[in-house]
């Protein structure tokens, strides 16, 4: 039953002016960073850090909308022989394939012709996995709130802190706490950040020191590049699961 | 058909239905009434499943409705404000429910043509006027010639026209002894379609008759002044 409704909330995605803008967005940025940069395996970093910034953004936000809109949708379909669980795994799963195969087409495709790497590889896998968290955010934040305006509010906090705020925090403890050993609570707070984890991941693979901020350092000293790529890809697991399972748990107990 | 007992549900602090016992069966119009915050919509929406009461029982032709979603194969619902995704055609939308439910791909002529929505059936349903989307609505209950017709307001969007579509569609689904179980503000639409009526306020029902029985064979007869005066008879009397 997922695949029928899944089918029809693809359907309405891919009909929709946001996404379309979205993916003209993610292919004149990534083609034109390769026509301008003079070093292709360079320009793999600079759309990464477009990446890091974006997709979390984008995900959030129109996930979050997204479910706000289809409210009505939503109680019409669980009004029909069908159960919450198939409603709402069709609805995140439409949302999160449409978003990661718009990535996939207009970011990754262009990245592995202009420069076919394990980086590469890398970067288009953290895209993928980086929308699948930020849409199950979008999720969670939906379902706590039942007011569209703190809802969307809530995700443009997270997205905030996610990318903007959570580096602060991690350099003030640093810097604060400077004198002391400090490898396990930086992994720990880096846990905290899928964010962060995307980066690490992928810039591991590059072993670019310059991009590795104190998180990557610390988490490359600790466990090495091989472990410390197993452990970020894990918690990022983690990071679509635990939001996503929590707000299936809220979606089934919710009244509408 | 739909068995309720002990009914209850809070909104918060807010007691939204309060020890409801309702039972109704088939080859019935039954209007539900009472004034806005009742609780009409939240009894509706517990029968579908929309709402999970925090203390009691419903059953829908002897099925739970506690977890459970194949009870609504059974039941074709009209909410009160329709809204589905923009960018779907009026006829994608039939045939999801198609999907969902089963049955012939081919679609309902005589339903689309109750309802007049031949012009836009292969429009998206953005582009719709208000009263096209609840035709659309209407005509998506009565697919699938459901035994259980939910329609919580069903006039109170509608233009003139649609509304006279809706009602005459509805006197001919009481033909097929089915139950209709029908919210509305409109003493005369009721009077019109209805053949019982149950009153809540409060979050109580306090009036459960057939309407013949109101009118108790008057000839000059008018629902809403009926009503109110039996409604302030029970207050009294419950004050009392």
């Amino acid at each position: 039953m997922i695949k029928k409704i899944f089918k029809y909330v693809v359907f309405e995605l891919i009909r929709s002016r946001i996404v379309w803008a979205y993916a003209v967005f993610l292919l004149l940025s990534t083609l034109g960073l390769f026509y301008l940069g003079q070093n292709s395996s360079k320009t793999v970093i600079s759309i990464l850090n477009i990446i890091l910034f974006i997709i979390p953004l984008v995900s959030i936000i129109f996930g979050t909308i997204h479910l706000y809109n289809s409210k009505e949708f939503i109680e019409f379909l669980l009004t029909q022989p069908v159960d919450r669980k198939t409603v709402y795994w069709s609805e995140y799963f439409g949302l999160a394939c449409v978003f990661s195969f718009v990535f996939t087409i207009c970011t990754g495709i262009p990245v592995l012709i202009f420069n076919f790497s394990f980086t590469s590889i890398y970067l288009i896998t953290s895209g993928i996995i980086l929308t699948f968290v930020f849409i199950s955010l979008a999720f969670l934040s939906s379902v706590i709130n039942n007011d569209k305006v703190k809802g969307i509010g809530l995700s443009i906090i997270l997205w905030l802190y996610f990318a903007i705020i959570f580096d602060g925090l991690i350099m003030s403890v640093f810097y604060l706490f400077r004198d002391y050993p400090l490898e396990k609570i930086i992994i720990f707070l880096t846990s905290l950040n899928p964010v962060d984890l995307s980066r690490v991941m992928v810039i591991l693979q590059t072993d670019v020191s310059a991009m590795m901020g104190f998180s990557g350092a610390t988490i490359q000293n600790y466990m090495g590049s091989f472990t410390g790529k197993v452990y970020a890809f894990a918690i990022l697991i983690l990071w679509i699961l635990i939001p996503s399972y929590i707000s299936y748990k809220i979606f089934s107990r919710k009244n509408f | 058909m739909i068995e309720i007992k002990n009914l209850n549900k809070y909104y918060g602090k807010f007691h939204v239905l309060k020890n409801l016992d309702l039972n109704l069966e088939k080859g019935e119009i039954v209007a539900l009434m009472g004034p806005n915050g009742s609780g009409k919509t939240t009894l509706m929406k517990s029968i579908l499943g929309l709402v999970i009461p925090d203390k009691g029982e419903i059953k829908v032709n002897q099925i739970s409705v506690k977890n459970n979603s194949s009870y609504r194969k059974i039941i074709g619902y009209m909410p009160q404000i329709a809204n589905y995704p923009e960018n779907l055609k009026v006829s994608e939308l039939f045939k999801l429910i198609r999907d969902i439910r089963g049955g012939d791909d081919s679609p309902d002529k005589e339903l689309i043509a109750d309802f007049r929505i031949e012009e836009i059936y292969n429009k998206n349903f953005g582009q719709l006027s208000g009263g096209y989307k609840q035709r659309v609505t209407a005509a998506i209950a009565f697919m699938h010639k459901p035994s259980l017709l939910i329609l919580d307001e069903p006039t109170s969007s509608l233009d003139p026209l649609s509304s006279e579509i809706m009602k005459s569609k509805i006197l001919k689904e009481k033909k097929e002894s089915n139950l209709i179980f029908v919210s509305s503000h409109i003493a005369s639409e009721v009077e019109l379609i209805a053949d019982r009526i149950i009153y809540m306020l409060e979050g109580k029902i306090i009036l459960n008759t057939l309407i013949k029985n109101i009118k108790n064979g008057a000839t000059e007869f008018k629902l809403g002044k009926a009503l109110k005066d039996l409604i302030d008879m029970k207050i009294k009397e419950k004050n009392d």
